[in-house]
């Protein structure tokens, strides 16, 4: 009976990491058109856009190879994967322990390998330039996001995120200089990955600025759905992630009863609301950059969490 | 056990001396080649069954008179057995298939078993003078493969400057093992490590390998001779210098600094984590920079090469601060990465080896869509390039991952040094893992995918079932041993006691699969079941998808912002980017003050219709002024020494009773 109750509860975080991304999505969309006095599109628009890219053929440029059909496929499982692998709303799941922080970081490494080699693989000028400047971004936030793991695993103590999780919540830790370091240079890569302002911009398609959406343009049909789920997904883990490792007030603890576990679930929602209003207020005031100076930006986060590690190097108490 | 591997020995030897006879014959190449493949197997076996055993040695009545030379085998020694003779047999499996390609097998055939012999023999040998020796050879035989192709200029050059460089590191090893050797003259490696020696005596012998046994094996700045020397062998031999015979150097530097040298102090640590981490951006920097595939994946090596040895300084730091279980991770992790970067890189160059035959070009500029062409042995590249590049579930990461546990327990180093780099060399570990991708990305997008440059590429043909079977093999070892490292950490765990003293806990069962190599810190890794949830995941898009949504699929061309072939519906293949155009935004962020990149655009004057040059240079420090510079130094000191073959006899008989009288002196102030 606990077997079944545990593997439901594994169930339910990888159907709520799929089935809320999208609706997570279009609520950011929605904050950002009434800040800009817009009525914008309804919140469940993204379904929409969802269901009716999957009931549309599919179109591949002629010269493209089988990768170019199984990359979609890959980037989501993967995506997928990580996105389950961050605690939601309980920590110390099912199978929480079959990958730790560096296993997700790797598990999105992995998603954008494939993206970029079947950018390349559509044979055009803008598959190769998404994948180009894609490769800048990632070699720069992609060591800041393992600096970050750093610091987080070198507070806690490990690097599996629910023991993280659970460490932060027990209110061990108080206010400490790393950890604001930390957390400052995870929402900037958390901003680069996610292809937002001022790195990206998710509405674009304007062949100056665009990094993710080049990428996919040569996409449709099925597998453009595939992408753009994976893409809301990754949107929800970095929240997801910034939530239960500094905010993981409400969540559920190993063993909980149902009380615990709706209490999870409700400040999970609310601190996902939170994320989205305050995503779309920062994106409202801040403007794009130009391409080669989301190097410093980027730069920068690498820089704040390498101080935080060797703050923590340093002093354990810092 | 020992006796059989040295009878394989012999049995290359032999195999050499067929080559010889045979090599102006087809039936050479399949004498020399399938006979390695069995001698490598049966080596392979040994290893394999006297990897947990005891240390037995042997001594032959040959070299120094009275001392007799020593072999034998102990964990450290099995291990890299193992990993030189399964690289072995692939290389010469490959070789059975693409050696008919050969232009001139003579001056392959005969080298290629003595090669194999000698990176044996260096391992299994128990005393300074056959380690030197049989290093030597190595280096010779090496050398004699690199120069195949000797007709080329770049290939003379390449090889003056390996033969110069491995001189070199020979001398500092000898130096290492005359101060390891003392006033007794012990040459046996028991009595060596047993002997009590100074403190600086033991750091200059550390020294002393780092930088003899780190020349070999591609450590910067001593790197400039790989990333032209590798290539420029054919490609089983390339496969063989970048992927096992490093690996030698790495078994040479562990041998000294591990074993032989004594207590360590922290700071060693610290030089060759520092040197280990330097080395591993820079090399994977200058991969993304190049246009031939062989030389990106000789770059590439030095990049592995780079993580391994900041897994070495780690576990000397360690276990110079008595923290065995960290110094045991650290060791473990470094050569489980060895082992890894044998299996992918070796993979890889078969199949820059395919790709070179099959389109008649390695450059990257020129290549493209071979996916279609080379559909069974673009899959295993593929394999390698994703291990290579750290992507889970593949045993690359694994071996990544531990490395990155083992920093993770490093700030219980006490000392402020360590606290101070550890960190620094964290992130450069970390930019290294990320431009990895990014270059693996680079090579198989433009190689294997998109619309060929040229009609070399357009044309190309899929390798021999040989050359194919070997790719496989290795690819899917690289599969396997990323589901359950634990096969292989298993056989380390002697290894790691032998030399640190402790090591990584074993769990029962099913358990066992499962990473968690400190059960305090409860950091686990689970490959199995992560590619499990890839896989159900992944299966259920692609059901749910097909069952529900549409299934249709149509082919068209895609817009290419107005460019069109003349006479076809086709995009032409320069609208595509190109491998310098892809490396563009990285070149210009990092490689501007690094390698003094500088791109140049020769605009027409306006009113013609000329087309506009674009040019992109980028100069390597190590190469321009210390290479280039040595060589030059070398030649000067040549030309002069040149002057004493002119002498009247006369003057030789006066340099000759000098030189006497000189050594009696010394010998009269000795004693």
């Amino acid at each position: 009976m606990g077997l079944i109750v545990h593997l439901a509860l594994q169930a339910l975080e990888m159907a709520i990491a799929l089935a809320a991304a999208p609706l997570l999505t279009g609520f950011v969309r929605k904050v950002k058109a009434r800040l800009q006095r817009r009525a914008g599109p309804p919140v469940l628009q993204v379904y929409r856009d969802l269901a009716r890219l999957v009931a549309k053929e599919a179109v591949v440029p002629e010269d493209s190879s089988w990768l170019f059909r199984a990359s979609p496929y890959a980037i989501f499982a993967a995506t997928w994967v990580a996105a389950a692998l961050v605690p939601e709303f309980a920590t110390n799941l099912q199978f929480s322990w079959s990958g730790d922080l560096i296993v997700i970081v790797a598990l999105l490494g992995s998603a954008r390998f494939f993206q970029m080699l079947a950018a390349l693989d559509s044979g055009t000028a803008f598959g190769g330039i998404g994948a180009s400047r894609e490769a800048m971004l990632a070699s720069l936030a992609e060591p800041a996001m393992l600096m970050i793991v750093f610091t987080v695993a070198l507070v806690a103590g490990t690097s599996q995120l629910s023991t993280i999780a659970t460490y932060m919540h027990s209110g061990a830790e108080g206010l400490r200089l790393s950890l604001a370091l930390g957390l400052v240079a995870l929402v900037m890569v958390g901003l680069t990955e996610t292809g937002r302002f001022p790195v990206d911009n998710p509405a674009t398609h304007l062949e100056l600025t665009m990094v993710h959406e080049a990428m996919v343009l040569e996409y449709s049909g099925r597998h453009l759905a595939l992408i753009e789920l994976a893409g809301a997904m990754r949107l929800l883990l970095y929240m997801s992630l910034i939530a239960c490792i500094f905010a993981p007030f409400g969540i559920a603890p190993p063993g909980a009863g149902p009380a615990s576990l709706a209490l999870g679930l409700l400040s999970y929602a609310g601190k996902l609301g939170a994320g989205a209003v305050a995503l779309a207020g920062f994106e409202t005031t801040i403007a794009k950059m130009r391409v080669f100076r989301i190097p410093n930006f980027v730069g920068a986060a690498l820089m704040l969490g390498l101080l935080g590690t060797l703050l923590l190097f340093m002093s354990a108490s810092l | 056990m020992t006796a059989a591997l040295l009878l394989c020995a012999l049995a290359w030897l032999a195999l050499g001396a067929a080559g010889a006879a045979l090599s102006r014959r087809d039936a050479g190449r399949i004498v020399v080649y399938g006979g390695s493949l069995g001698v490598s197997l049966i080596a392979l076996g040994v290893a394999l069954a006297s990897l947990g055993g005891e240390a037995r040695g042997i001594t032959l009545p040959l070299g120094l008179p009275g001392i007799g030379m020593r072999f034998a085998v102990d964990p450290l020694s099995a291990a890299f057995l193992v990993l030189v003779d399964l690289g072995a047999a692939a290389a010469s499996l490959y070789a059975l298939g693409y050696g008919r390609h050969e232009a001139e097998p003579w001056r392959v055939l005969p080298f290629y078993p003595v090669f194999l012999a000698a990176m044996n023999l260096v391992v299994i040998a128990a005393d300074a003078y056959g380690f030197l020796l049989f290093w030597e050879l190595m280096s010779l035989a090496s050398w004699a493969l690199v120069m195949a192709d000797h007709t080329r200029a770049e290939t003379r050059q390449a090889g003056f400057v390996y033969l110069l460089m491995a001189s070199a590191g020979t001398l500092l090893l000898l130096l290492a093992f005359g101060l390891l050797a003392g006033p007794h003259g012990e040459y046996g490696f028991a009595s060596i490590a047993a002997a009590h020696r100074v403190r600086w005596a033991g750091a200059a012998v550390m020294l002393l390998a780092l930088l003899g046994a780190g020349s070999k094996a591609g450590l910067v700045p001593l790197h400039v001779w790989l990333p032209r020397a590798h290539p420029a062998a054919p490609s089983h031999v390339s496969a063989l210098m970048s992927g096992v015979m490093t690996k030698v150097a790495v078994y040479a530097f562990i041998r000294i600094a591990f074993d032989l040298a004594g207590p360590a102090a922290w700071w060693w640590g610290l030089v060759v984590l520092a040197a280990g981490a330097v080395s591993a951006v820079l090399g994977v920097l200058q991969a993304l920079l190049e246009d031939d595939v062989k030389t990106v994946l000789a770059y590439s090596t030095i990049e592995n090469i780079g993580l391994i040895f900041a897994g070495l300084g780690l576990a000397l730091a360690f276990r110079a601060d008595g923290l065995a279980l960290a110094a045991s991770l650290a060791l473990t992790a470094a050569l489980f990465h060895a082992f890894n970067h044998m299996l992918f890189k070796s993979t890889l160059f078969f199949g820059a080896g395919a790709i070179q035959h099959g389109a008649g070009t390695r450059r990257l500029s020129e290549l493209g869509g071979l996916i279609h062409r080379m559909k069974v042995s673009a899959v295993p590249m593929l394999v390698a390039a994703m291990a290579i590049a750290a992507l889970p579930p593949l045993n690359g990461f694994a071996s990544e991952w531990l490395l990155l546990q083992a920093v993770l327990l490093s700030p219980s180093l006490p000392q402020f040094g360590l606290k101070l780099a550890v960190p620094a060399a964290g992130a450069l570990l970390a930019l290294a893992a990320s431009f990895a991708s990014a270059c693996l990305v680079r090579l198989y997008g433009m190689a294997y995918l998109g619309r060929p440059r040229s009609t070399a590429a357009a044309t190309a043909h899929e390798a021999d079932g040989m050359s194919r079977a070997a790719m496989i093999g290795l690819a899917s070892l690289c599969v396997l041993f990323g589901l359950m490292p634990t096969l292989v950490l298993s056989h380390l765990a002697p290894v790691a006691r032998e030399l640190t003293g402790i090591s990584l806990p074993a769990r029962p069962g099913w358990s066992a699969l499962t990473l968690l190599p400190v059960p305090a810190r409860q950091s686990s890794y689970d490959p199995l079941l992560i590619a499990l949830f890839i896989a159900v995941t992944g299966g259920l898009a692609a059901l749910g998808l097909h069952r529900f949504g549409s299934r249709a699929l149509r082919r068209a061309v895609p817009w290419g912002c107005g460019f069109l072939t003349e006479g076809s519906a086709a995009l032409p293949a320069g609208a595509q980017y190109s491998p310098a155009g892809f490396s563009q935004p990285i070149r210009r962020v990092f490689a501007t003050t690094l390698f003094r990149a500088r791109d140049e655009v020769t605009m027409p004057p306006p009113g013609t219709t000329a087309p506009a040059r674009f040019a992109s240079r980028i100069t390597d420090p190590a190469w321009d002024g210390g290479a280039l510079g040595l060589a030059a130094l070398v030649g000067r000191a040549a030309d002069r020494a040149n002057r004493l073959q002119f002498l009247t006899i006369r003057r030789y008989l006066a340099m000759v009773f000098v030189t006497l009288l000189i050594l009696l002196a010394t010998v009269a102030l000795w004693a």
